[in-house]
């Protein structure tokens, strides 16, 4: 152990009652049973987009990417590829992850890097005053629509087990046990996983309540059975009424990109050689 | 026309030209090969619309003596496998221009042969077609059928024998016309600009390539997926231009020197992820291969309008490098000069290109041997104390990537402080712009060392044509021909001025030559108190060629 103060002395300047400060708290635990599971703390890098969620790059102390509006996974997957040995970690919000960079999205799902990414769903855009996102209520008043949201939210967890996520799971900043336990087993997954955290937004939209009423812990539930996971998933569509399930719905086993990946590549270390044969071949 | 003797041949231009499907670049490949072995320096055009089968391809191959990059507006030879290659030349025609061509296909005087009939006697598929017009034309050039023969060896590695039993035919039913004389100088290896600029990237250290398809760069992703199956580099192809911006600061933060590719259009995606490679300082190399815009404009045909967006795009002030190299040679150079640099310096760098470079043929004389080695700074000291963006008296910090022992490596895109948190202060954050600023300024020191202008055509002229990019092939024969002296600055940004002054003193008339409709270095120039007094422009998608070029000048001085 390297006594190391996970906590960097940036001020916080997240609202009080924000749900963040339960992810942030969260992910210290995590790291620090990861060190304790032997892994060094050197190796871990956070990327975070640009929101409320992204000063967690700013708060914790480790290693950080602190990329701009929806362009986590890019950064996150292209690191992976770089150095297999890296723990990558990817805080993303709502906003950033299911409007702005949704294609790296599904591309990070097919691709089945192995990263972890999680995604501070409080469903609204805080940092720009409150906003709609991708994920609000059909009718939510925000400050682009204060006759309310005249579409339907989408459900991300669907979108995910489409695109050929490996691990689909769901968390909420109302369970602390259990998201800390949802992540650490994300990160302990060998491929790509997403974790889908209902977080409290204390200004713009505090569900606080709503979720207090509704979520619960998944069990006896095949976590392997894609059909299973589906159903898991639609159950709650993120704008009706409806129980919402925690915990992790889907995980399976694909080869990696980075595996792949490096299977395929030559070995050639030597650029004056690799230069000669080509121009040879051009004479 | 009828074929009559010619004299020896001291220079030749030929084109072939066909529909897409045809293989007219890699003919046009097999005619320049045929020049290189016997001695010659040659350069290619390909031209081609923008579809996959049918249209009208051409390519015009021309062989000097002297380095050469550029074609003229005749040619001496037309192979025709269309109807086409005829009829859309006839401005390149001369009296003397011998056409050789499909007679099953073609109507034409010259030299007609009858491609189907020896494919099917040859049991061969369409494809091989272009051999038997190769095999008819190395005989009207005077070529030695055993030229002929060492070049196939080497160019075509499918069905050899077929494809020379099939050129013998053309060549024993065509007539000798001319003959070009074989030069004593050894082959040399032809490249296109794309391969110079991949090569030369691999010269200056680099560990991964990330590019979505666009033409003209296309063909670079596809050079160093191929070098890839060899050597240790990163290729990727991601889903679009954002992703491969990121991506490559992704890997530059992981200690990966990257470089990306792509045009205009992709550049319009990518240029948030330039800005933040600027606030960041994680360097990464763009090749910015213009074509003709604006948007989707000609997107097979050249132009050099996007020097003000190279060097303006992104949010924001922050040094960049920019250089635009002109042929094969320089682009190997630049290519490896500028990842080295922009690993040094910690900024984005912009290899400016064109249609015209990037798929254009050059001989190459390997410049390996004169590019300066930039000794890379000192990389950051691990530990505790470690900070990203420590401030030094030329800006640069020292670099670590992760994992880095005890080390907290920290880049972050706001305005942060030395360690790289977030910081909204007044002074920090005009104390972390002046580091950036520094930086540019101890660039602009070392690029003075460079030779970031070339500087050629005829010494003490007090004409001068100034030009930057793909118009140097052009512009250095046409300043040689006319006594003028030439003036490039390869390097944009940051602006050689003082070379480029030095350079133009005693100049009374300065003549500045852009495939552009504004001027774009002429407004550049302007800037640094360099005034143009004419300007010869060209904005149709195509290259000036030498005679044409040579008409402008002369109109401008007379």
């Amino acid at each position: 152990m390297t006594g190391r103060n996970l906590v960097t002395g940036a001020q916080n300047t997240w609202c009080p009652g924000c749900g963040n400060f339960v992810i942030q708290f969260a992910l210290k635990n995590i790291i620090q049973a990861l060190e304790k599971e032997g892994v060094n703390l050197d190796r871990i890098v956070l990327v975070t987009g640009i929101g409320c969620h992204a000063k967690m790059a700013d708060y914790l102390n480790i290693n950080s990417f602190y990329s701009i509006h929806g362009r986590t996974l890019p950064v996150a997957t292209a690191m992976k590829m770089a150095n297999p040995d890296l723990v990558v970690l990817v805080c993303a919000g709502d906003g950033d992850c299911y409007a702005e960079g949704l294609d790296h999205l599904i591309f990070a799902a097919k691709r089945n890097t192995d990263i972890t990414l999680i995604v501070h769903n409080n469903r609204v855009y805080g940092l720009t005053t409150g906003q709609y996102t991708p994920t609000s209520p059909l009718g939510f008043k925000g400050r682009s629509t204060p006759g309310g949201t005249v579409e339907e939210p989408f459900n991300p967890l669907e979108i995910m087990l489409a695109s050929g996520a490996t691990y689909v799971a769901r968390g909420c900043t109302r369970r602390m046990d259990l998201l800390q336990k949802t992540i650490m087993d994300g990160i302990h997954h060998p491929g790509f996983a997403f974790i889908d955290v209902l977080q409290v937004c204390a200004s713009y939209f505090n569900l606080s309540e709503y979720y207090d009423a509704r979520v619960y812990e998944i069990k006896d539930h095949d976590e392997g059975d894609f059909e299973a996971a589906c159903r898991k998933a639609r159950e709650w569509d993120y704008n009706e009424d409806a129980p919402v399930g925690l915990g992790t719905m889907y995980r399976t086993i694909r080869p990696t990109l980075e595996k792949r990946f490096s299977a395929a590549r030559g070995n050639e270390k030597d650029r004056s050689a690799t230069i000669r044969k080509v121009l040879e071949k051009r004479a | 026309m009828l074929c009559g003797v010619r004299e020896l041949m001291k220079e030749i231009s030929v084109l072939i030209g066909g529909k897409a499907g045809d293989g007219i670049n890699s003919a046009g490949m097999v005619v320049a090969h045929l020049f290189n072995r016997m001695g010659y320096r040659v350069y290619m055009y390909f031209d081609y619309p923008s579809l996959i089968k049918g249209g009208h391809n051409f390519a015009i191959v021309r062989a000097s003596r002297d380095r050469i990059g550029t074609h003229r507006d005749r040619v001496d030879f037309i192979l025709a496998l269309n109807q086409d290659s005829v009829d859309f030349h006839k401005d390149l025609c001369r009296e003397d221009t011998e056409i050789l061509y499909d007679s099953s296909r073609v109507r034409a005087e010259g030299i007609g042969v009858n491609i189907p009939e020896i494919l099917k006697a040859e049991q061969a598929p369409a494809v091989m077609g272009n051999s038997c017009l190769i095999g008819a034309f190395a005989r009207a050039a005077g070529i030695e059928w055993e030229v002929l023969e060492a070049v196939f060896e080497r160019q075509i590695p499918k069905a050899l024998a077929k494809n020379l039993n099939i050129a013998r035919r053309g060549f024993d039913e065509a007539r000798e016309c001319c003959r070009i004389e074989p030069l004593g100088s050894l082959p040399l290896p032809v490249i296109s600009g794309n391969e110079a600029i991949g090569l030369g990237l691999l010269h200056g250290g680099l560990d991964a390539y990330v590019a979505y398809p666009m033409t003209p760069t296309s063909n670079i992703l596809h050079f160093m997926a191929e070098v890839a199956e060899t050597h240790d580099l990163l290729v990727f192809h991601p889903e679009n231009e954002i992703a491969v911006i990121l991506m490559a600061l992704g890997l530059g933060y992981a200690g990966k020197k990257t470089a990306v590719g792509t045009s205009g259009g992709g550049f319009c995606l990518m240029t948030e992820g330039l800005s933040l490679s600027g606030m960041s300082e994680i360097p990464v190399v763009v090749v910015l291969g213009q074509r003709t815009g604006p948007s989707t404009g000609l997107p097979t045909y050249t132009a050099q309008s996007d020097l003000h967006f190279a060097l303006h795009a992104g949010q924001g002030e922050f040094p960049r490098l920019v250089a635009a190299p002109g042929d094969a040679e320089q682009a190997f150079l630049w290519s490896s000069l500028l990842l080295q640099l922009a690993w040094k310096y910690q900024t984005p760098a912009i290899i400016l290109c064109d249609k015209t470079l990037c798929e254009g043929f050059y001989s190459f004389n390997n410049p390996d041997a004169t590019i300066p080695l930039i000794p890379a700074n000192p990389p950051g000291i691990p530990g505790p104390g470690y900070l990203r963006y420590e401030l030094s008296a030329d800006g640069v910090s020292g670099m670590l990537f992760p994992p880095a022992r005890e080390t907290v490596i920290k880049v972050n895109g706001y305005t942060h402080d030395q360690a790289g948190i977030t910081t909204e202060k007044a002074d920090l954050a005009s104390l972390m712009s002046e580091k950036r600023q520094r930086k540019g300024a101890a660039l602009e020191e070392e690029m003075a060392r460079l030779r970031p202008v070339e500087i050629g055509g005829e010494a003490g002229s007090d004409v001068a044509l100034i030009c930057w990019g793909s118009t140097v092939g052009v512009c250095r024969e046409v300043a040689a021909g006319m006594g003028l002296l030439l003036v490039q600055p390869i390097l944009l940004s940051p602006l050689p001025d003082r070379e480029v002054k030095d350079a133009l003193k005693g100049v009374k008339r300065l003549i500045a030559v852009e495939e552009n409709s504004e001027g774009q270095l002429a407004m550049l120039l302007a800037r640094y108190g360099i005034r143009v007094d004419a300007h010869i422009h060209r904005y149709d998608g195509r290259p000036f060629a030498l005679e044409e070029l040579e008409a402008r000048v002369r109109g401008v001085l007379s």
